[in-house]
């Protein structure tokens, strides 16, 4: 539908965008006249498309003919809500919105409110609240359950939810939706503006925007189709494309000239461990001294911000980052996105190419950079995904039930409550839309008094029934707890990494600066004197006291512990059928570098090449041992948890294996006992040995005892607020005063097995770090599509996952045999 | 060294270090057992932590089969044994009676403890500073000088090790074959590492031995294959 600028916009805004030589878009005037008669409105469109002033347009003109206050005349409260999911984001925003509010000239008022902003200033804001408020979903979690937030929230006219399509996959996202049910309960007239990349299924996001009642109640949509295509390439390397691993070291050079040939370059990379290696790599060979920066989450704020402002004033000509820079942050002026490392997911890549050149109209420049040969097939599926316009963002989740249960506390923080109401407005939110009473009333009795069926404490009740049938805080404690707990991320133990001289130890002087954080989990493994690579140097670990890990500069040493090595992010499905049917078809291959090529050819002649249906089984004997490779390309995790499984069921089958690795694309069992030959009497067979029934009992057996499972645990029993988070300070009072999750997690299984948070945390598992789902979809998949090929050696399909082999840690219940391993050692040494 | 069934000596007495987390003579026919912070749940709760209340329970059920497997003539709760001073009172009363079974038949000690100093109410048994045997003697809080002979608790020991990249913590007796620290055997008790500054002037390091809880066995770790955290 065309509108006419003039009809919509008051005349200043006409002005200013004629002055500019602009004019409206017109899905920015579509959304302002959807919004103006009385809709919520979901906008997905491409980066670059005018997304945030089409966002907040409604609010301009809204205010634009807004009466002065006049002197005595009541304070108004917050007019909208802006809520993005990264802190940076929102302060971004703000500056980005300032610039045409005051061209414009608007009497207009807006800041910013995270977790970084002075009490003071909250408190300010309290009583003088802005006309916009940019925030976080976190941060409205706490205005919720203030005791003030009617009142805050009055005069409430719309709330503009910003890269929506990163946000409601998260448990993040389920705390936002029900922080949403809560604000429509204030002002039922509340409209939702909702602005997303594309995204498959656009009617999830539309129901998400927009109470659930009735069901299927949805917003409308506006779509932006996408502007020109972008140029993607895959490097084809002069050198030689590993068989494994993720550095991409060999490509260097490559990038270190694509760097040189533009403007600014942004390299993406998948993890920290990658962006710390491909800076230190490009270091190496920059012999004009380019400025290249570094950034991911765990430097210290100080410098990401550093990082950024030189961003911001075209000052570097590359950086290197991790998923912090991922959302629409606009920065610079990007000529060229390098990802390295395989994308993991088709959107994930579109959003990142996004980054590059930021006008619609113009195609993106991209490179891709496969760190490995199989990442060569993933990164040629993703590019033709790219072209198909494909998606494949995960589909959403019903809402945890530990999220919930913050929520039912934090609302009766804020004002008393009745059941009956509560479930209601809970159920307007779209990821708990199905959720039933019977559940709700249990997160209800465990959030009152821990929910057990031994009801031992009602007297220590955090909320009571009083007479009215209302629900309420017991004491103001309560509160306070919850206020130092609010939130759905789960911070990993981490270390500040702090800088002294060598030797030091940190123990004679307060030391150096504060170069970022480290988990606790990674510094554990190392020794005084080993090296490793962080904030873009190598360092050598001198030791740790109290929350600090004090490290020393080792220039020119070689990094020799390895972060964590693999990619954080499985496969997605979708492209783990691209890579799949890539493979099976060999008219495909002219495509993929030679070499690549050739290494499928040869794995066809060697042994086989499974057909895109079909689960490929490869065994072979190698040393001493015997080798069972498979094939299912279903993501790491899905693949670790296939591995745990299948290790149970060859033991109880008498292989004797001794353990697994997984990757994405493959995961490899070995063992003492010939399984070729077991399989091949089909005693078990293969189909027997995958048969859909080891989800049942097996999985079941194993997950009591998996560290997955109780890793799950914590973060539930954390964000439910069963146990208190670590705050900064606390870890003096000494660990053996906290009751560690895992310890509850024992007591509560054996007692306790049905309750709620055993059961919010299978589910979490399911979905989560285990990937059943996906597993239990391949297992019915290949059911009598098992292809197994017994060679006499390893196949060229094999070698990548078989060279992880040793290199990455063996994962299963080794604690026991790593205590024998050492008692054993020490036995020898005393005789 | 311990043998694979975790024997040991100390100060010459013979005593066996249960991976279950107790100490047992065989020939006082004496079994220890230290920091049971029995309703540590419910006291907890009074703070508005509602841990899961089975706490108890499961402290009492792993004793329960510990004490039919020796059927010792003696126990010893090194102190600790009630996470706060009032916990003894709100032992509901089935665990009181389950309690009272186990101690029919045998003297049982109830060594006080920093968060037990009274003794227990309503519960048979004698309460005691501390008790000397033989060339042993019992106390909640080790002394801050070497006592040979010392059997303590408190400090609630663990201990870790890396092999292969990766990390192992469990729970542990500590001692370097004159004194030795009891691991806690509460289902909420949490630990400290051996290598922290609590420990330090308790043992002599070149004897040091950490006698680390497996699934089915102790495992006996030499003070320098520690790490710390």
């Amino acid at each position: 539908m065309q509108h006419d600028a003039a009809a919509l916009l008051p005349e200043r805004f006409v002005k200013w965008f004629s002055e500019r030589g602009w004019a409206p878009r017109p899905h920015q005037l579509e959304l302002l006249s959807r919004v103006q008669t009385g809709s919520s409105v979901l906008l997905i469109a491409p980066t670059g498309a005018g997304k945030t002033l089409a966002g907040f347009l409604p609010t301009l003109t809204d205010l634009e003919h807004r009466p002065r206050r006049r002197p005595g005349e009541a304070r108004r409260g917050i007019h909208t809500l802006y809520i993005s999911p990264l802190k940076a984001l929102a302060v971004d925003i703000e500056r980005n919105l300032t610039k045409p509010v005051g061209e414009i000239g608007l009497p207009v008022t807006m800041e910013t409110r995270t977790g970084d902003t002075p009490t003071h200033k909250r408190q300010r804001q309290k009583l003088v609240p802005p006309d916009i408020l940019m925030t976080t979903p976190e941060q409205l979690a706490l205005l919720i359950a203030a005791s003030d937030a009617q009142r805050f929230f009055e005069d409430l006219r719309y709330v503009v939810l910003d890269e929506l399509h990163s946000l409601v996959t998260s448990k993040r996202g389920h705390l936002l939706s029900l922080g949403l049910a809560r604000l429509r309960r204030y002002v039922p007239s509340l409209q939702a503006i909702g602005l997303s990349a594309t995204v498959a299924e656009p009617d999830e996001l539309r129901r998400w925007l927009v109470g659930q009642n009735p069901p299927g109640e949805m917003a409308d949509l506006i779509t932006v189709a996408g502007g020109a295509k972008p140029e993607i390439t895959i490097l084809d390397s002069e050198e030689h494309v590993p068989w494994s691993g993720h550095s991409a070291r060999y490509a260097t050079p490559e990038i270190y000239d694509a760097v040189k040939r533009h403007k600014t370059t942004l390299l993406f990379v998948n993890t920290r461990s990658q962006a710390e290696l491909l800076f230190q790599e490009l270091w190496r060979v920059n012999d004009d001294n380019l400025p290249i920066a570094l950034h991911h989450g765990s430097l210290d704020v100080a410098q990401r911000r550093r990082v950024e402002k030189a961003m911001e004033t075209n000052s570097l000509r590359a950086i290197v980052a991790t998923s912090t820079l991922d959302l629409g942050i606009d920065w610079g002026d990007v000529d060229l996105v390098v990802h390295v490392g395989a994308p993991k997911g088709a959107s994930r890549l579109a959003q990142r190419i996004g980054r590059s050149n930021h006008r619609m109209d113009e195609p993106s420049r991209a490179i891709l950079i496969p760190a490995n040969r199989f990442e060569v097939l993933e990164c040629r599926a993703a590019l033709d995904a790219n072209y198909l316009g494909a998606q494949d963002t995960p589909p959403l989740v019903d809402g945890g039930l530990d999220v919930l249960s913050q929520h039912v506390l934090g609302c009766a923080c804020g004002a008393p409550f009745y059941s009956d109401d509560l479930f209601e407005e809970v159920r307007s939110a779209a990821p708990y839309a199905n959720l039933d009473r019977a559940t709700f009333n249990r997160v209800v009795e465990f959030v009152a008094t821990g929910g057990y069926s031994l009801k031992s404490y009602e007297r220590y009740a955090r909320i009571r029934r009083t007479k009215d049938g209302a629900w309420r805080v017991s004491n103001p404690r309560i509160a306070q707890q919850y206020r130092l707990n609010v939130g759905t991320i789960i911070e990993i133990p981490a270390l500040n990494v702090r800088y002294v001289k060598a030797g030091s130890k940190g123990s004679a002087s307060r030391g150096g600066p504060v170069l970022g954080k480290i988990e606790e989990a990674f510094l554990e493994t190392l020794t005084h004197g080993d090296t490793f690579m962080f904030a873009g140097k190598v360092l050598r670990f001198e030791g740790i006291r109290e929350n600090e890990c004090f490290v020393s500069n080792a220039p020119g040493a070689d990094a020799k512990v390895p972060y964590y090595g693999g990619g954080k992010f499985p496969l997605s499905t979708y492209l783990a059928e691209q890579v799949r049917a890539m493979i099976a078809d060999p008219a495909r291959w002219k495509n993929l570098p030679d070499q690549v090529a050739d290494w499928l050819r040869i794995q066809a002649e060697k042994s086989v090449l499974p057909r895109r249906q079909d689960l490929l089984i490869e065994t072979f004997p190698r040393g001493e041992r015997h080798y069972m490779v498979a094939y299912p390309f279903e993501g790491r995790l899905a693949h670790q948890t296939l591995g745990m499984l299948l290790t149970r069921r060859l033991e109880r089958a008498g292989a004797r294996p001794l353990g697994f690795v997984a990757t994405d694309y493959a995961m490899a069992i070995w063992s003492l006992g010939d399984m070729g030959q077991m399989f091949k009497r089909g005693r078990p067979s293969l189909g027997q040995l995958l048969d859909e029934d080891m989800l049942g009992d097996d999985l079941e057996a194993w997950l009591a005892d998996s560290w997955l499972l109780k890793r799950t645990f914590r973060n539930c029993a954390l964000i439910s607020g069963l146990i208190e988070k670590r705050h900064p300070g606390q870890e003096k009072s000494g660990r053996q005063v906290t009751v560690s999750a895992d310890l509850i997690y024992d007591v509560l299984r054996s007692h306790e097995p049905d309750h709620i948070l055993l059961q919010a945390t299978r589910a979490d598992a399911a979905t989560g770090l285990l990937d059943v789902r996906r597993l239990a979809e391949m297992l019915s998949r290949i059911r009598s599509r098992i292809v197994h090929k017994d060679l006499e050696r390893i196949s060229p399909l094999a070698v990548p996952i078989m060279l992880e082999v040793g290199k990455m840690p063996v994962h299963g219940e080794a604690g026991d045999s790593l205590l024998t391993e050492a008692a054993d050692l020490v036995e020898e040494a005393m005789g | 060294m311990a043998g694979k069934d975790g024997t040991i000596l100390i100060a010459g007495e013979r005593a066996v270090c249960d991976q279950r987390g107790v100490l047992f003579f065989p020939d006082l026919g004496l079994l220890a057992v230290s920091d049971l912070h029995l309703e540590k749940g419910s006291s907890l709760a009074r703070r508005g932590v509602l841990l899961p209340p089975y706490d108890t329970a499961a402290t009492l059920l792993r004793l329960q089969a510990i004490i039919a497997d020796y059927n010792p003539r003696m126990v010893i709760s090194l102190g600790d044994s009630f996470h706060d001073s009032e916990g003894s009172a709100r032992l509901p009363d089935p665990f009181r009676d389950r309690l009272c079974a186990m101690m029919a038949g045998r003297d049982w000690f109830w060594v006080a403890g920093n968060h037990d100093p009274d003794a227990p109410a309503g519960l048979p048994g004698e309460t005691v500073r501390e008790l000397a045997i033989g060339g042993l003697v019992f106390r909640h809080e080790p002394s801050a000088v070497p006592v040979a002979g010392e059997i303590a608790g408190h400090l609630h020991p663990c201990a870790r090790i890396v092999q292969r990249g990766r990390s192992v913590r469990r729970r542990c007796f500590a001692s370097d074959g004159d004194r030795l620290v009891m691991p806690a055997f509460g289902s909420y008790t949490g630990s400290l590492n051996v290598l922290d500054r609590a420990y330090a002037g308790l043992f002599r390091w070149d004897a040091f031995v950490a006698y680390m809880l497996g699934s089915s066995r102790i495992f006996a770790i030499a003070g320098s294959m520690l790490r710390p955290g």
